[in-house]
């Protein structure tokens, strides 16, 4: 079939929805390669749901032209949801029917057949840790329990590829490991992932990241690539006595764009390390606030992010 | 359509009903309630209507007279007999519908041939019971007129010119009961099945469990089949639990054939189920399906069904808009099967219409359900 030569799990060009005036995905272009994880990552409300829902087939397309697991998203979505897990935002399996009742339910929907339903139906108890608690109501379940059953109840037909719509909202931190351990398990058995999250340490997990901002999306690449290539400005450590004082004081310093709290200490963005540095250390010298460590480092995710957003926000608004 | 999904979804439809206090107190409570309650309340016979008299004669005849009312089942005689004050105090509070006044002079008006005047105070202002109230006064005194008549020696010869006799036929006692019962049947059955469907799809939307099931290949009719087959089940349950209590509580008597009904009631029921689908197809929320559920059943099955006011008497507009209420047809058929043991050659046409009612409501339910959000 077409679908072996393919060489993306997910491909869109130009992609728009509006919903009236308001654009919420506004031409997008995406690639996810097979077998690959995908971060989808941007603000609320920056399209993300959007664009996962139009993948799916949940949603027409405005205009423009996709493909997932080698079907047309606009005239082929139920050969699309055959072929897909899902998983969305809002937790929506059936609170009113146990976690046994939910995996029957799913399977008889995605016709697994008889001889490995019963299998399928022990691995996604097991996967879950719900075996002992397959004949609660799912009301009755915890929030990580209840995203591992419905993780398991989209993976029930074994899909080739998964979205995850913000899997980990309003998830304890330890659950969220179990959960990335299980999507990592996945991605090694071949499973194309797309998700979407907005935890950074979440997205350094990724193969790849997509970063979409008002309904466009403004980088994409893998961790290390957003990291190093492209972000502009560098940003510079700096661990100090009073590091709230001298977030106060470095914010009116011209030589330093953005201040940010990090950890015990301040990630401080500037133009230019060698020009910055002298001016930064003359101010908290003044201040009297004593320096423990001052270095140039790698930007986190989350400075290219913001970083990124800035600026994307700054031409915006030059445009206008 | 795979019936392994239909079978999959009717199946979690079953479980989701049965956990449901809401649906099982409207599935399995509610319509003998409504039936027992409906039933004994609405009735159209007038009986034990209050009644006092103001005797002003006080001879034998005017005793003879009040034991009339006594005896007759319609009256109610209030004791004592009262003075015009009280007359009227009684009837401003509602204790007597009727008040009588035998004047002086009665028994020997009578004897003499002349005319007497028997004044009937009537309370107007419950009509029904007031008009009816007075037919049964005056069918009273004029067979006692009669019977006075031909009491006496020299009136043996006399008849009255024109001889009325009735028979009624299908209900020889014209108890309303006999055709209120068959009409609550049908507002029931539609009432309680399109309120209880109304809610299956719109539940979804609102809970946030359809989009999950959008993300599934579950095709829309496997969607609607699947989700049909529990309330029909439940349907027929109350169908039956509600004709027998019409046939054993009500004592309604069944004279037609019991395959034919049971088959009409289905029929009946797979339109009430289809509506329920339809309502819920076309809803988001679960306040909006159950308040167009009311507005769609109970007026329609209850009023412009001929139910208890005859379509013949209603407006022509009205009437027109009465073709489109299944109630209409079926309320007809069942009486026609009950009451006068028709077969079906009757009441063709009302089985036709019922099949396109089914036919509408089904092909607009999956016509409506688009397996996409908004």
């Amino acid at each position: 079939m077409n679908e072996e030569k393919k060489q993306y799990a997910v491909e869109v060009k130009d992609l728009v929805k509006k919903f009236g005036d308001f654009t919420a995905v506004d031409k997008i272009n995406l690639e996810v390669n097979k077998g690959e994880i995908f971060g989808f990552l941007g603000p609320n409300g920056s399209g993300k749901t959007t664009t996962i829902r139009m993948l799916c087939g949940l949603l027409i397309p405005t205009s423009g032209w996709g493909e997932v697991g080698g079907f047309d998203i606009l005239n082929e979505s139920e050969k699309i949801k055959a072929n897909i897990g899902y998983m969305s935002q809002r937790f929506s399996l059936y609170q009113d029917l146990t976690v046994e009742e939910n995996i029957d339910f799913y399977s008889g929907i995605y016709k697994v057949p008889k001889m490995i339903k019963k299998e399928r139906k022990e691995w996604v108890l097991s996967m879950a840790s719900l075996t002992g608690k397959r004949n609660h109501l799912t009301s009755e379940l915890a929030g990580g329990w209840k995203q591992r059953l419905a993780l398991g109840c989209a993976l029930l037909h074994d899909p080739p590829i998964l979205f995850l719509d913000e899997p980990t909202a309003g998830v304890d931190p330890s659950s969220r490991r179990d959960f990335w351990d299980l999507i990592y398990q996945l991605s090694q058995r071949g499973t194309t992932i797309f998700v979407t999250t907005h935890y950074m340490d979440e997205a350094e997990h990724c193969d790849r990241i997509g970063l979409i901002f008002q309904g466009q999306i403004i980088a994409r690449g893998s961790p290390k690539h957003l990291k190093t290539e492209l972000m502009s400005e560098k940003v510079i450590y700096l661990e100090c006595d009073r590091c709230l004082d001298a977030m106060v004081f470095l914010e009116q310093e011209e030589k330093v764009n953005e201040v940010g709290l990090f950890g015990k200490g301040l990630h401080l963005v500037v133009e230019n390390v060698d020009l910055a540095l002298p001016s930064i250390q003359k101010v908290l010298n003044k201040q009297g606030i004593s320096i423990i460590k001052l270095e140039k480092i790698t930007p986190s995710l989350e400075d290219v992010f913001v970083s990124l957003i800035a600026e994307q926000t700054k031409k915006l608004t030059q445009t206008k | 359509m795979k019936w392994k999904r239909i079978k999959t979804v009717a199946k979690k439809e079953f479980h989701q009903i049965k956990r449901d206090l809401r649906s099982l107190i409207l599935a399995f409570a509610l319509p003998s309630l409504l039936l027992l309650l409906f039933g004994y309340a609405i009735t159209l016979d007038i009986k034990n209507i209050p009644v006092a008299f103001r005797d002003q004669d006080h001879t034998q005849k005017s005793k003879e007279f009040i034991r009339e009312f006594e005896e007759s089942r319609y009256f109610k005689v209030k004791g004592g007999i009262y003075n015009y004050q009280k007359m009227q105090e009684l009837l401003d509070k509602g204790k007597i519908k009727i008040g009588l006044v035998i004047p002086a002079g009665f028994a020997e008006g009578i004897y003499s041939g002349e005319e007497v005047q028997v004044q009937t105070l009537l309370d107007g202002s419950d009509g029904n019971t007031g008009t009816i109230g007075s037919g049964y006064v005056s069918g009273l005194i004029s067979s006692y007129t009669l019977n006075v008549l031909q009491g006496e020696k020299k009136f043996l010869s006399l008849k009255p010119p024109l001889d009325y006799r009735v028979r009624v036929w299908y209900n020889p006692d014209l108890k309303s009961t006999n055709f209120i019962i068959p009409g609550l049947i049908a507002g029931i059955i539609m009432i309680i099945v399109a309120l209880l469907t109304s809610l299956t799809f719109t539940r979804e939307w609102e809970r946030g469990t359809m989009e999950q099931l959008l993300s599934t290949p579950v095709k829309p009719l496997e969607l609607i089949f699947g989700k049909f087959i529990p309330y029909f089940v439940i349907g027929e349950m109350d169908v039956i639990m509600v004709l027998l209590l019409g046939i054993f509580v009500f004592k309604v008597p069944l004279r037609g054939d019991l395959y034919l009904l049971s088959g009409v009631c289905l029929l009946y029921l797979l339109g009430a189920t289809g509506l329920g689908i339809l309502i819920s197809v076309l809803t988001r929320s679960q306040l909006l399906a159950n308040q167009i559920g009311w507005l769609a059943t109970f007026l329609p099955t209850f009023l412009l069904s001929g139910f208890i006011y005859p379509i013949f008497n209603m407006p022509k507009p009205i009437q027109a808009i009465t073709y489109l209420v299944p109630a209409r047809y079926f309320i007809k058929i069942l009486r026609d099967i009950f009451l006068k043991g028709n077969s079906i050659v009757y009441f063709q046409g009302e089985v036709v219409f019922l099949v396109l009612f089914c036919l509408a409501m089904f092909s607009l339910a999956s016509l409506s359900f688009k397996k996409r959000m908004k």
